[in-house]
């Protein structure tokens, strides 16, 4: 049976719909730094990069003259926004460790019941594991929100009632958008509240390949 | 008169040992020492371990030391960027040793050796294997891991300006972890795009205080 899923723009807009005004906040990597390019007119949102900027604003046009320093998190190039600043890497991860920026949004392999989040290796021994600034953005954000597929390209849930590959934190994640509903994850009942089904997604196909117990 | 300018290049780097343990700032191809790291490829010293964020990009940068067969072991956040293929062959071969270090924990590792301290608890990594082994602690009710001050023999840095105490601003983005690995190397060597005259940086604006700096060369412009 097939489901109908929200395409990657679509599961970006959902989340983007919920960042509020005046938010600090850092996309990761991938899926996650869509979300820039899908927040409402007329919100303000700063954006933060690990490597040392607040304020990352467009990628510059093709053949538009930028500096090649000016990176972002994945290393490709960036603008600043008027009012935007830089520092080292120390200060970057004082302000997420210390809890200054209002949210993170992740990608994600698994989500568990109880918020656990594994994002940053898998069980293949011969890729190098690389985390970067994955496991102090899940700590230290005041609020962390998953943004993921609901299952793997084999139909795997993603999530889990525990997740069997390495852990980035533990207890950190809030919400998750996938490409078939937003989730409220309940930490202390190990389940999720459904916060929105997508059109055409009964709640027993939304359950089927979910590896906890969701409440409507 | 303090002059910390050198010559050249070649002279900066000469005296690193077989051995050394070496941090190198940069952040993807930003902020990388790209000229010192050349210079170490020819003078060539062996055993080397690279502190850095990731493990370089294509044929340059840190990725040329590891083709030459320099270093033994890399510490590292991110060694999993775009072209990173160097690291990969030596590590699918088990040629190279890699601690992963969260990029957070790398920079504060980093800060604590500068700043003399005896290291810190850090929420970040608890609960996780890169936690393994490390000592814990509850702190307000939060779990905390234990992680220990980092320093180096060098530091191979890039800026932007400096002046002749070796004051140091950058630019945009590329500062990254240089300020930070200035402070715990015990030989700070920066390549500079100018070399200012003393009392043009704006003392409001230094990043980097000259006191942390040992060597400082201008790069030839491409």
């Amino acid at each position: 049976m097939s489901l109908p899923r929200l395409t990657t723009h679509e599961m970006a807009a959902r989340l983007a719909a919920d960042i509020p005004d005046g938010a600090y906040v850092n996309l990761g990597i991938g899926m996650p730094v869509i979300v820039a390019n899908h927040v409402p007119a007329g919100r303000q949102v700063i954006y933060h990069s690990e490597n040392g900027i607040l304020g990352v604003g467009r990628s510059p046009e093709p053949g538009e003259d930028h500096d090649p320093d000016l990176i972002n998190a994945a290393k490709d190039p960036v603008t600043l926004i008027e009012g935007g600043c830089y520092f080292d890497t120390a200060e970057s991860f004082a302000m997420m460790r210390g809890g200054h920026l209002d949210l993170a949004v992740l990608g994600a392999f698994q989500v568990s019941a109880t918020g656990d989040l594994a994002n940053w290796a898998t069980h293949d021994a011969t890729y190098p594991p690389a985390v970067g600034g994955a496991m102090d953005l899940a700590v230290g954000a005041r609020t962390v929100y998953v943004l993921m597929r609901h299952t793997t390209k084999d139909g795997t849930p993603k999530l889990l009632e525990t997740c069997d590959l390495p852990l980035t934190g533990t207890a950190c994640v809030s919400r998750v958008y996938t490409d078939l509903g937003v989730f409220e994850i309940d930490r202390d009942n190990a389940s999720a509240h459904v916060i929105e089904r997508f059109a055409g997604v009964s709640a027993h196909a939304l359950q089927s390949v979910t590896g906890f117990k969701l409440v409507e | 008169m303090i002059d910390k300018f050198w010559p050249d290049m070649a002279a900066a780097v000469a005296d690193i040992p077989d051995g050394a343990s070496v941090m190198i700032g940069g952040f993807g191809s930003s902020g990388i020492p790209f000229a010192l790291i050349d210079a170490v490829c020819a003078a060539g010293p062996r055993h080397l371990t690279v502190i850095s964020n990731n493990t370089g990009s294509g044929e340059t940068g840190v990725s040329a030391l590891l083709r030459e067969g320099l270093v033994d072991k890399v510490v590292c956040s991110y060694p999993r960027s775009r072209g990173s293929v160097w690291f990969e062959r030596l590590y699918q071969t088990n040629a190279i040793e890699l601690e992963l270090v969260p990029q957070g924990t790398l920079a504060e590792r980093m800060r604590a050796a500068g700043a003399g301290l005896g290291g810190f608890f850090t929420p970040t990594g608890y609960g996780t294997a890169l936690a393994d082994g490390k000592e814990t602690r509850m702190i307000d009710g939060r779990g905390h891991v234990l992680e220990s001050p980092l320093a180096a023999d060098y530091a191979l840095l890039s800026a932007y300006k400096a002046d002749p105490w070796g004051n140091l601003v950058y630019n945009t983005a590329a500062r990254n972890f240089n300020p930070v690995m200035a402070t715990a190397a015990r030989c700070a060597v920066v390549e500079v795009g100018d070399r200012v005259a003393l009392g043009t940086l704006d003392p409001e604006a230094v990043v980097s205080p000259g006191l942390f700096i040992d060597r400082v060369v201008v790069r030839e412009q491409p």
